[in-house]
């Protein structure tokens, strides 16, 4: 399909006399290629060939991912995907400063590295939303840099820069900027250093839909400015662009972040495709298509699995009282409490233990302690596995990579649909930081506002710990938790970490 | 012809989107010229567009297809690997920065091309470094 329409001849009129009822002659088509083989040189098909297998590289990096044993081996298809794309863009253009390039290079390398070898695994949330900000922020200033020295990028026409790829340039700078703010803001709210709730401006949603429509009138008005004229309103279209993914973000709560990280990740997959677009780069297009699609479905798969729209989690507001909800306003029911020892006499009981692991994990560090007791629990021939919700944590994923790092057996990790059918058999349901995404509200109260998120059976094994700071707080989505008043549910009031370590010092 | 077309100084800068073995191939006794001359008029009258604008919009929309399927694909757990790598990846827009820090003809165009290496090789290099290491992660289990 891409072949034939691409082997189809084309002649674009260069000549004035030259019409679509009044074609070139083969002549003079001729005369004109020759012309451009002597400006340009030989066009070499093998670079766009090049930057084509690289993009089939960055494709088979994601088809590694499919499972554990063949997503290192896809990792590495990453990384010749992209030494493709650099080294051959390195080779085919006539380079005026390649120390400083390199220097560039070398910089960011080292910086990046270093970053990667730190961080902890419980901040990867922020780190994307970093790594994001910073692929918004090159994709403005490639659009930047294209829209000042349109002739490197291959964009001048007799008239300036053509108006498609004056739009294709807007849109990639818009939608960088968009990446870059947004990101910012997420980076700011993930990592603690702005709070988690949401700021809810007066008309918000007026404001931002008219900061998107000028934004879409200013790259119109640019892509049909003439040369002289399209300065300022570049400038205004990038600080708008800024602006709304400021606005978008502000307003959304702490809880929707894996939303909103997967959102931006989608965002700065369509900024580099359009800036492929610019360039008629096929590398960059098809990264573009495929980062875009993933955090789409990312998206998608977030808020299926809390059961709301994409346009309610953008529209934001929602877990305004999570920190606020001190529970105030709650009735007092009577619960049970007990000791790490308690917990200890009845892990070691069990047949069949499932553990239900939240934020609160991560937030406490409690991965390690929860593994040296699944194995001495394992070790007494108990049956342990661990269950987890798509939305547990901060990112998509985010609960199996620390599990991962503390040396958790990944076939003993299940998602939510593969094991739900199993709490009917299990001793003891071990929920350590986790809240809504066990709340059986989400099943039987039609007006909890998590009502319809498909949640943990919990409530059918035979025994409940669950492990919490204080009965004092409740979960994101700030609704009182059922479980917690069951005749069988234990409440282990304690930091996690903490507990775990007493648990496992008990069984001993 | 598509990849001669890719290139991105012969494609926009010269505004000539036809290659040499176009014209070489006798027009008289090829019925796929007709055919594909026909073509390319509507796409002309029909979008308003050339060819190679139609030719890598197929490739980002049949891409949008591979993602799609690739993405769901992929296992639940390796969702957080999934968005560092795809977050390195897109760091293919390095790509235009190099072009742009390439050219000294206009300094600011290449000073913005610079900045943008740097922010892209952070993101290159440590994308699919913290990938690797969560990977390394998961490996170790296969052994145990």
């Amino acid at each position: 399909m891409i072949f034939l329409l691409a082997s189809a001849p084309v002649a674009e009129c260069i000549r004035d006399d030259c019409s679509p009822t009044n074609p070139m002659t083969y002549d003079q088509m001729a005369m004109q290629t020759a012309e451009v083989a002597t400006s340009h040189g030989p066009v070499n098909p093998w670079v766009a060939l090049a930057y084509l297998v690289s993009g089939v590289f960055f494709i088979l990096a994601l088809r590694g991912l499919s499972s554990p044993a063949t997503s290192r081996t896809g990792n590495r298809f990453g990384m010749i995907g992209m030494a493709v794309a650099v080294v051959t863009t390195l080779v085919t253009h006539d380079i005026a400063n390649l120390i400083e390039i390199l220097i560039a290079i070398a910089v960011g390398g080292v910086i990046g590295l270093v970053i990667a070898r730190r961080i902890a695994m419980t901040a990867m949330p922020e780190l994307v939303a970093a790594f994001h900000s910073l692929v918004g922020l090159a994709a403005v200033l490639v659009g930047w840099a294209a829209y000042l020295n349109p002739g490197a990028f291959g964009l001048l026409t007799e008239t300036g820069i053509g108006a498609v790829s004056k739009i294709e340039m807007g849109l990639g700078i818009a939608i960088g900027a968009i990446t870059f703010s947004g990101s910012v803001i997420a980076f700011l709210k993930l990592s603690g250093r702005m709070s988690g709730s949401p700021i809810l401006l007066p008309a918000r949603h007026v404001i931002n839909l008219g900061t998107l429509a000028a934004i879409i009138v200013l790259t119109a008005l640019f892509a049909m400015a003439g040369p002289s004229e399209t300065m300022p309103l570049i400038i205004a279209m990038t600080v708008l662009a800024f602006v709304i993914g400021f606005l978008l973000i502000i307003p959304i709560g702490g809880a929707d972040m894996p939303v909103v990280v997967s959102m931006l990740n989608s965002y700065s997959g369509w900024a580099a495709a359009a800036m492929g677009f610019t360039l008629g780069n096929t590398a960059m297009i098809i990264t573009g298509a495929l980062v875009g699609s993933s955090g789409a479905i990312l998206s998608y798969i977030m808020c299926r699995a809390m059961n709301r729209s994409f346009i309610s989690v953008i529209a934001g507001g929602f877990g305004a009282d999570a920190s606020a909800g001190g529970g105030e306003a709650r009735e007092q029911r009577p619960y049970k409490t007990g000791s790490a020892a308690d917990a200890a006499f009845m892990l070691e009981q069990a047949e069949k233990v499932i553990i239900i692991p939240g934020y609160g994990m991560a937030v406490a560090q409690a991965q390690h302690a929860l593994r040296e007791m699944t194995d001495v629990l394992e070790e007494k021939g108990v049956d342990v596995k661990f269950a987890i919700h798509p939305v547990a944590g901060r990112m998509p994923g985010h609960m199996n990579v620390l599990l991962a790092e503390a040396s958790v057996d990944y076939d003993k990790v299940f998602e939510l649909e593969d094991i739900n059918s199993e709490f009917a058999q299990a001793d003891v349901a071990f929920i350590i930081g986790a809240n809504d995404v066990v709340n059986p509200a989400a099943k039987t109260d039609k007006s909890s506002p998590i009502y319809g998120m498909p949640v943990f059976d919990v409530d059918k094994a035979k025994q409940v710990f669950f492990i919490k700071r204080s009965m004092g707080g409740v979960g994101y989505a700030g609704v009182d938790n059922d479980v917690f008043y069951m005749d069988q549910t234990m409440m282990l009031l304690s930091d996690a970490k903490k507990m775990v370590e007493e648990i496992v010092k008990a069984m001993d | 012809m598509l990849v001669a077309r890719q290139d991105a100084g012969f494609r926009k800068g010269t505004g000539v989107s036809c290659g040499k073995d176009y014209w070489m191939t006798d027009p008289q006794t090829n019925p796929l010229d007709t055919a594909t001359k026909l073509c390319d008029r509507l796409s002309r009258a029909v979008l308003g567009a050339d060819l190679d604008f139609i030719a890598i919009l197929s490739i980002f929309v049949l891409a949008c297809f591979v993602g799609y399927y690739v993405v769901w694909s992929v296992t639940p757990a390796l969702h957080t690997p999934l968005m560092a790598v795809t977050n390195a990846i897109s760091s293919v827009i390095i790509v235009g920065a190099l072009i742009a820090a390439a050219a000294a003809d206009v300094p600011g165009a290449k000073w913005l091309g610079l900045l943008g290496i740097v922010l892209a090789s952070v993101n290159i290099f440590g994308g699919f470094a913290v990938t690797a290491r969560m990977l390394a992660m998961y490996k170790k289990k296969e052994k145990r």
